[in-house]
């Protein structure tokens, strides 16, 4: 959540620290906070892909006080919640939210077997990870736990779609290399990139499966607000080529340079770089 | 902290849950040792049950349900064609959807280390030196 005076929560406390009784309390009546939630829940949903009409067995992770869970529950899926604060869960129980409740640190791994979920969401969370609450926390370490145990437990073929506050586009690229370590494809989809209000970002991971292509931004015609994955590194791209040199487009490229300089150049003729016999 | 109806860890959930602390092999099924039980009554979906059916780990939850005592008439073993089996889905829908735990601990089969569960919220939170 923003704070109106601009500090991240993220650089006040640790999250079971910062959402506090009072503070989660806070969060969970803010009706406009309710409904951004929801309106970035139902966003993520509905890039998860699920088929329709069936309902799925779907992990929200920062589950907080149930905000997001009760929209999955909306769309008849049966879910999961984790959360690292104590006090944001008890919020959702009170709110008798129907998923099953898990206190758990993310960045510690996941807690499950192999290929359990169809599909995986979060809202508002993972920014969390950048972050070394601890004097043992090594946030690339974390990010990387938590990702490649995510990976495991994800069904083949299944997405995950974590919307996040990236504070900067260093700590954005943390986090995509190291889902990429982990074995993810996929990249980030940035809704409305041109309202610093709207902005949100949601990195879409695939788990395996087919290679598919990235849901398409909102607020924006193009696909220019797009990032894919790749881990190949596109050699000589970028780069004008040179021609081989002295070879004939050599000599013209040449030729037009000293043009441009208002140097003084012969007329090209049909003579023009033609091959000479080993004589001259 | 006020008192909630709905404080749930469903068996669905808990044929899925393992130990993640470092270093241990075996970590599933955790044992279930439940002080404090409850049954719900939660709307019947057999296409979801039938779906959640292969992901299970089968005897896993027969051992989970016994151990609280309620595996009622839930077959120990998977018949062929269970998905078109509306008795049988009703029975499963019931033991993993309806019985939910709310106090007891979540035991590791390797190290005997617990996860409480409190108010149906297990604790998988890791020491320092279990990550």
């Amino acid at each position: 959540m923003k704070m109106a005076s601009g500090r991240r929560p993220e650089h006040q406390a640790p999250p079971e620290v910062f959402y506090n009784e009072e503070e989660a309390r806070k969060y969970t009546s803010n009706s406009r906070m309710i409904q951004i939630q929801q309106e970035l829940t139902e966003r993520a949903v509905e890039m998860l892909n699920l088929p329709e009409d069936t309902p799925c067995y779907l992990l929200d992770l920062g589950c907080g006080s149930g905000l997001s869970g009760e929209f999955l529950t909306d769309q008849d899926h049966v879910w999961v919640g984790m959360d690292i604060s104590a006090n944001m869960l008890d919020v959702a129980q009170e709110r008798e939210v129907e998923g099953d409740l898990l206190l758990s640190d993310m960045g510690q791994g996941m807690c499950f077997r192999p290929g359990t979920f169809d599909g995986v969401i979060s809202i508002s969370a993972i920014q969390w990870l950048c972050n070394a609450d601890k004097k043992s926390h090594n946030p690339p370490k974390r990010l990387y736990k938590f990702f490649s145990t995510l990976y495991a437990c994800m069904a083949r073929g299944a997405r995950a779609v974590l919307q996040l506050y990236p504070e900067n586009s260093d700590q954005l690229e943390l986090i995509t290399t190291q889902a990429m370590k982990a074995g993810f494809s996929g990249g980030v989809v940035i809704d409305f990139p041109n309202s610093t209000r709207a902005k949100k970002f949601f990195l879409v991971l695939f788990a395996g499966g087919t290679m598919t292509k990235l849901p398409k931004a909102l607020g924006t015609d193009d696909r220019a607000h797009q990032a894919n994955f790749t881990d190949t590194r596109e050699r000589g791209k970028g780069k004008p080529r040179k021609s081989v040199k002295k070879s004939r487009d050599w000599i013209m490229e040449k030729k037009e340079r000293r043009r441009r300089q208002g140097k003084e150049v012969r007329p090209d003729s049909r003579y023009t770089g033609r091959k000479r016999s080993n004589k001259f | 902290m006020l008192l909630s109806f709905r404080t749930i860890m469903r068996l669905l959930t808990h044929n899925m849950l393992t130990s993640h602390v470092k270093g241990v092999t075996n970590g599933y099924p955790l044992k279930l040792q439940a002080e404090n039980i409850k049954v719900m009554s939660v709307d019947f979906n057999p296409e979801f049950v039938a779906r959640m059916i292969p992901k299970l780990e089968w005897q896993a939850l027969i051992q989970a349900a016994e151990s609280i005592g309620h595996l009622g008439d839930l077959p120990r073993e998977l018949m062929p064609e269970y998905e078109s089996n509306e008795e049988f889905l009703k029975m499963a829908h019931h033991v993993l959807m309806e019985v939910e735990v709310i106090e007891g601990n979540l035991e590791c089969p390797e190290t005997g280390r617990k996860f409480p569960i409190k108010n149906g919220i297990p604790n998988m939170l890791l020491n320092e030196d279990e990550v």
